[in-house]
């Protein structure tokens, strides 16, 4: 669903309205105006000023000393971790469902691609619940053994011998990061790599170019805005998940805390300035990602326009 | 598969098909279909205590209420906002337009602290709150009939403004991002056409650029509110979460969970599931209308 919102398409060329008939007058524009800009600033500004002034109101001291905790730098890394996991596996997926959704015709692909976007319509506590009834206490494929009706005993055996934690360890937070991040890249690249359609890797085919030479020199510089756009929505979503991670983490400091647990855990201990602190990392995180999305709706416009 | 793919004669359509659809089976399809299985083993009599208890049932009239509410918020405003942003010039207009994204951006935990820390008593917006306690008491005498205390909270964070609050945040930019690419495309030709008509100009919104708007607003609408619906991070810090007044259904879940209670648990998310489900056919739908509503 997000998808609609977030896509590459070409904006800001609003054509020039030079008829006056369909000019608003001076004072519904300056009002209108008004209420936009009001409206986004009590809704969007204030919450992200408030993070940084919160962060620094008892001086830098303070908000450094967030980050050199050993809880806060193992939640730094385990994001970092899960994000770099998390990123190139759905980059993977992405560029694979949108090949077979774009280069061939076959039956079902509606549905395929009503499939893709589901991730985006479940709450992402949900997103953590099922990873749970999975591999949790009494998973189906979870480690231990008072499982009801294991669906594969020979797995559970094995994941038991191992000691292979799945949830409440790093790789449920990874599995669940990827289910909510699951669309993000796909679902940018399907309706790009549609618009441009197969000529050019026809022709490549057809000039004897094997199907990976055509993907690395006639596809990939095709789609590289695209797939650029798609892995920066998708890093940030990956890094700032809150619910669906909160619910398979298992909280433990130092060990199974992302950054925005982390975040959660100092705030209702009432570090109220060190939870700033984090969550400023975060957000500044989230203004990096907008600015690098504009800059490439941009280099997008402009490489249309040409 | 040769068969299949014989209008193609690019490679890789077995590889890229097969990939695609193991890794949504893998990481997607099973995985929720554990949701459905777990409740499929409920009886009935189980199955509708777990989802129509009522703190459930509390749940669900705050999560939709209070959801549906912040949706059309967002509507109103998010249709004057993509108007400005696509007619009108301003300086700023390219920061402005970015920063409709934000809360897509921005991690919903930081959200949630954030808006805490301005609306708390103590916050930056702490004078609302004795003016909303104050308009509420004021409505009591008005309307005596009315329990405006219960339905409107006397306080704004940790009650339910504070829930209205962080879900018209989250929902902020479904209905500004389906409107620009319409507004864009609309031709000035029809409003010429009716001004030349003798139309007034709100009588040219009302009756040429409103009914043309309508298709992609109600499918703003209803992203909007299916992601308030399942929306946990940003509320759970300013809502208060008090049991039959101020807790939204994802807590709810994510409470039954910590008790180990995973039936009840998974019973109350299939509700929401399907809820979600129905939406996202209901979005498919309108989009498809509103691509047709186009092209005549």
């Amino acid at each position: 669903m997000a998808s609609t919102v977030s896509h590459l398409h070409k904006h800001g060329h609003g054509r020039a309205h030079a008829s006056r008939v369909t000019q608003d007058s001076t004072w519904v524009r300056w009002t209108l105006t008004g209420v936009a800009l009001l409206f986004l600033a009590g809704f969007v500004l204030l919450p992200l000023g408030a993070v940084f002034a919160e962060a620094l109101r008892k001086g830098f001291g303070v908000f450094f000393s967030a980050f050199t905790d050993s809880d806060a730098l193992a939640a730094i890394k385990l994001t970092l971790l899960t994000a770099a996991i998390a990123v190139p596996a759905n980059v993977i997926f992405g560029v694979a469902a949108a090949w077979c959704i774009t280069k061939f015709a076959f039956r079902g692909k509606s549905v395929l691609i009503t499939l893709i976007d589901l991730p985006f319509a479940v709450s992402p506590v949900i997103a953590g619940l099922i990873f749970v009834l999975l591999f949790g206490l009494q998973g189906w494929l979870g480690q231990y053994q008072n499982a009801e009706a294991p669906w594969f005993p020979w797995l559970q055996q094995w994941l038991v011998a191992k000691d292979f934690k799945i949830i409440f360890a790093t790789p449920g937070i990874v599995l669940a990061t990827i289910f909510i991040t699951f669309p993000f890249v796909a679902r940018e690249l399907i309706p790009l790599m549609q618009a441009q359609g197969t000529d050019e890797e026809y022709a490549a085919v057809t000039l004897g170019a094997n199907g990976w030479q055509t993907f690395w020199r006639v596809t990939l510089p095709n789609i590289k805005w695209g797939l650029f756009y798609g892995v920066i929505l998708c890093n940030a979503r990956a890094m700032g998940e809150f619910g669906a991670v909160s619910v398979v983490s298992g909280h433990i400091r130092g060990e199974t805390n992302t950054m925005p647990l982390h975040v959660e855990i100092l705030y209702n201990e009432y570090q109220f300035s060190a939870a700033f602190a984090v969550a400023s990392l975060l957000a500044l995180l989230a203004i990096v990602t907008l600015v690098l999305k504009s800059l490439v709706e941009w280099a997008h416009t402009r490489s249309q326009a040409e | 598969m040769s068969s299949r793919s014989a209008r193609s004669i690019l490679p890789g359509f077995g590889l890229s098909l097969g990939f695609t659809i193991a890794y949504l089976s893998l990481i997607v399809l099973l995985p929720l279909s554990a949701a459905f299985i777990k409740t499929s083993g409920m009886t009935w009599d189980a199955f509708v205590e777990a989802v129509a208890s009522p703190r459930v049932l509390a749940s669900y009239r705050v999560s939709f209420g209070i959801s549906f509410l912040a949706a059309m918020v967002n509507a109103f405003f998010g249709l004057i906002v993509a108007w400005v942003l696509v007619r009108y010039k301003f300086p700023g207009k390219r920061i402005v337009d970015a920063l409709v994204d934000l809360p897509f951006a921005l991690p919903t935990a930081v959200a949630g602290i954030a808006l805490t820390a301005i609306y708390a008593r103590s916050g930056w917006a702490g004078f609302l709150e004795p003016l909303w306690a104050n308009g509420v008491g004021v409505l009591g005498q008005l309307f005596p009939w009315g329990n405006w205390a219960e339905w409107l909270g006397v306080k704004i964070a940790f009650d339910r403004p504070g829930i209205f609050i962080a879900l018209t945040f989250v929902g902020l930019p479904f209905v500004v991002r389906t409107l620009q690419p319409v507004l864009e495309e609309l031709e000035p030709e029809f409003e010429e056409a009716s001004a030349t008509l003798g139309a007034t100009r709100w009588q040219t919104i009302r009756k040429v650029i409103l009914p043309d708007l309508t298709p992609s607003l109600i499918t703003g609408f209803a992203m909007a509110f299916a992601r308030a619906l399942g929306e946990y991070g940003s509320v759970v810090f300013i809502a208060g979460n008090m049991p039959m007044h101020s807790e939204i259904t994802p807590l709810l879940i994510i409470t039954k969970l910590e008790q180990y209670d995973y039936r009840g648990a998974t019973a109350i998310a299939t509700v929401l599931l399907v809820a979600s489900f129905i939406l996202l056919l209901l979005i498919n739908l309108l989009q498809k209308w509103s691509r047709r509503h186009h092209k005549i």
